[in-house]
């Protein structure tokens, strides 16, 4: 297990400094300067401009300051907003995505290991063909525009009740957090009840599955310990590239519900062209993405001790 | 019962015992065959070949330019009365009617309409608050609540007795909610707002029809006629573009991207999987760590850098960058299985003997290899298609696509956002064009995998 953790992580790190080392030559490829859309900027301020963000220097010298810093762990200044450091930003900001996150991953994995159980159950009933059928809309459909129809759905909803039930944007308290948290889950929660179904029906007739029942085994006992259980495994598989695609639907579902999260600035850093912001949070991403892949791994072969061996 | 089991007798041999009864079918026959007989995959192809002929063909159909903006007829539903009656040319109300007084000291008791309300006029009257020094007027376009507050007023009007307002500022066929409220000589809001629903007639004068040309040069008109606003099937967007012509021309960028894409980057991964898997070696290990790397880039923030690094040239409809970045990302899932697959087949006995019998190693791949590889190809393909769709629809959305004014499918629902509240058809074709389209390419996808995957048909 030691071996397989430190293997992983040096992997990770190698992978984390190959994000960073193309992030800085992508936004180096840009032509001219990022501090050319400052008009009217005389010679003095702009020689000054390029020595406090390191522009006067040559490319490889900024290269190795840029990979010093970013193993100290600091991402760089924002070029548009003055003296604000992206690792302030990140502070600022990161939790709030982090809890919307987590609270989609919980939505997502409850709901879809309880929605795939039940379809196994249900098999070829109504209650399977209905969740099917709900599942392929939500692979099927953009979760732009699930937010904004549910933001629909929310102002529609306050308005027949005559007051405020869910709040329809903003953030801070509980309720704010629901509506995007199952908006962002959806599309996961639709991708694992797949998965979950599947994974269900291949155990259902199991060796192990008719030993527990021809021992006399209560069936609710049946499906708790020795199905569920057992289907659950392939879920946690895909929980780490979930958190990758949960992080990146946040940068939508935070714009459209106005949550001041991470994602919702890397957007507005895009728009604006605040290449500092766009370098620091991309290699900040990524290296969590990495990372918590990587973490998801490590917890899947610490349940199953086959992975390791591979 | 025992005499018969115990009475042998020979049989006659038949001559044709060994006459195939079925007709010999290849591989793809057979694929075929079994896409055929699934009815949700026969379907969903039927879906593409529409949207594929919707994007080619529709736009010689349907010959409207998507790019022109019509202010005049800004989000106009598919269901919204086209039929507009020629009423007598305008002429101002010079003295209204006088009007009672409210009973209440800070509220509008009665608001009425004088006449007829038209989308050439709207005439209010109401009554007198006598302690008022004017009126302030809002007019929305939904219910006002007090958690939708009124927004900016409309107009303001002073004195106490001037109880009489007109509003001509673009009206439209359809209700509005005019809110009037008592102000003092600060400008302040005396009391509450009192609201009256207002269905406007569509109406225009003849002057006006002409200068929007719904006019027909051959015929005079009287008032009393009815004329008729451009026909838009699908209604039009924020600015007045014909929404269909939009989602022909948004079709065309969101297929071309969703196909071409893939294609470009299912070839680049044939190749790179192919020489990999079959020269292997040191030479293997290296280029499928390197795909590894890749792999693990996060995906669609290297395509917003990407799409930033080479979308710089404004002037371009930024249509190449993203298939640029789409293709650079994107190829590693396909080189990786064709690895795999060429891993397994290169030891198959029938590669062995075309080796011994010296067959070049590029005509093996090409001959042998890549022909018993794609099936597997042609299902990652489908199943590549609709997720690029995703993609491209995502970064169009957030802004990071496809430059306007060329529409897309993606940045069409963000447009379409924006107005969802009182003209969600704006939002909602689009998000059902690209709906059906990534279903039909995922249910095909499905299809095909059952049909041409070998190992499922065993089973069967």
């Amino acid at each position: 297990m030691l071996t397989y953790t430190l293997k992983r992580l040096l992997q990770g790190v190698v992978t984390v400094w190959f994000i960073a080392t193309v992030t800085f030559f992508a936004m180096h490829a840009l032509p001219g300067n990022p501090l050319e859309s400052e008009k009217g900027m005389s010679e003095t301020i702009r020689a000054n401009l390029d020595k406090k963000f390191g522009l006067d220097k040559p490319e490889y010298v900024q290269y190795f300051t840029y990979m010093f810093n970013m193993v100290k762990g600091d991402f760089g200044l924002s070029f548009k907003h003055e003296n604000r450091s992206v690792n302030s930003i990140i502070r600022e900001r990161f939790p709030v995505s982090a809890i919307l996150g987590i609270l989609a991953i919980v939505f997502a994995g409850l709901g879809g290991v309880l929605w795939g159980a039940l379809t196994a159950i249900y098999r070829n009933r109504w209650p399977d063909i209905l969740i099917i059928i709900l599942v392929i809309v939500g692979i099927s459909v953009p979760s732009f525009v699930f937010a904004s129809v549910g933001q629909l759905g929310l102002v529609f909803l306050n308005r027949f009740f005559g007051t405020t039930v869910l709040p329809v944007a903003g953030w801070g308290e509980i309720s704010h957090m629901l509506t995007p948290a199952l908006i962002l889950g959806l599309g996961t929660m639709a991708f694992l009840t797949r998965l979950m179904r599947s994974s269900m029906l291949e155990i259902v007739n199991a060796d192990f599955i008719r030993t527990a029942r021809s021992k006399g085994v209560p069936p609710t006992q049946v499906f708790a310990k020795h199905q569920l259980r057992n289907a659950v495994l392939p879920v946690v598989t895909v929980l780490g590239p979930s958190i990758a695609g949960i992080t990146t639907g946040g940068f939508v579902v935070e714009n459209i519900f106005g949550i001041p999260g991470l994602g919702q600035y890397f957007v507005l850093a895009v728009q604006q062209s605040d290449y500092g912001v766009i370098m620091g949070t991309t290699v900040f991403y990524g290296a969590f993405l990495v990372f918590m892949v990587i973490l998801v791994d490590l917890l899947y072969a610490w349940i199953d001790p086959r992975v390791r061996l591979e | 019962m025992t005499d018969q089991s115990l009475s042998f007798k020979p049989i006659s041999i038949e001559q044709d015992a060994e006459v195939l009864t079925r007709p010999s079918r290849s591989y793809w026959e057979d694929a075929w065959y079994r896409l055929c007989q699934n009815r949700r995959a026969l379907a969903s192809l039927f879906i593409v070949i529409f949207m594929v002929l919707f994007a080619i063909a529709g736009p010689w159909v349907w010959t409207k330019d998507p790019a022109v903006q019509n202010l005049d007829q800004t989000s106009v539903p598919p269901w919204a009365n086209r039929a507009y009656e020629i009423a007598e040319p305008y002429t101002p109300m010079v003295s209204p009617p006088p009007a009672r007084t409210s009973t209440a000291t800070n509220q509008i008791d009665e608001i009425t309409v004088l006449g007829e309300a038209t989308s050439i006029f709207v005439r209010l009257q109401w009554s007198i608050v006598p302690n008022a020094s004017g009126y302030q007027i809002y007019r929305n376009i939904v219910e006002t609540l007090p958690e939708y507050p009124p927004g900016v007023p409309l107009a303001r009007i002073r004195g106490a007795n001037e109880t009489f307002y007109e509003d001509r500022l673009d009206l439209r066929p359809r209700t509005y909610w005019y809110s009037i409220v008592p102000i003092d000589d600060d400008g302040e809001e005396l009391g509450p707002l009192s609201t009256l629903e207002v269905d406007v007639a569509p109406s225009t004068t003849i002057d006006d029809a002409e200068k929007r040309g719904w006019l027909d040069p051959d015929k005079t008109y009287q008032p009393g006629d009815t004329v008729y606003s451009p026909f838009a099937p699908l209604g039009t967007d924020y600015l007045g573009r014909d929404l269909l012509a939009r989602l022909m021309y948004g079709a065309r960028v969101s297929l071309f991207i969703g196909v071409i894409a893939p294609f470009l980057f299912v070839v680049m991964g044939i190749l790179y999987g192919s020489i990999a898997g079959f020269i292997g070696g040191n030479l293997d290990a290296v280029l499928m760590r390197f795909a590894d790397f890749v792999v693990a880039l996060p995906f669609l923030l290297f395509m917003i850098l990407f799409k930033l690094a080479f979308g710089v040239d404004s002037e371009s409809s930024g249509i190449i960058a993203m298939l640029i970045a789409l293709v650079l990302l994107s190829w590693p899932a396909t080189a990786r299985l064709v690895r795999g697959q060429i891993l397994q087949i290169r030891e198959e006995g029938y590669v062995s003997a075309s080796r011994l019998l010296g067959t070049p190693t590029h005509w093996l791949i090409a001959r042998h290899m890549i022909p018993n590889t794609l099936g597997v190809i042609l299902v990652t393909f489908t199943f590549a298609v609709p997720s690029t769709i995703f993609t491209e629809a995502f970064l169009s959305f957030i802004g990071m696509g496809v430059e306007p004014p060329t529409p897309s499918w993606g940045s069409m629902c963000n447009d379409g956002r924006k107005t969802m509240e009182t003209t969600p058809h704006e939002l909602i074709f689009p998000a059902i064009f690209i709906s059906i389209t990534v279903l039909a390419f995922n249910i095909l996808g499905d299809g095909l995998r059952d049909a041409l995957d070998a190992r499922m048909r065993a089973a069967e």
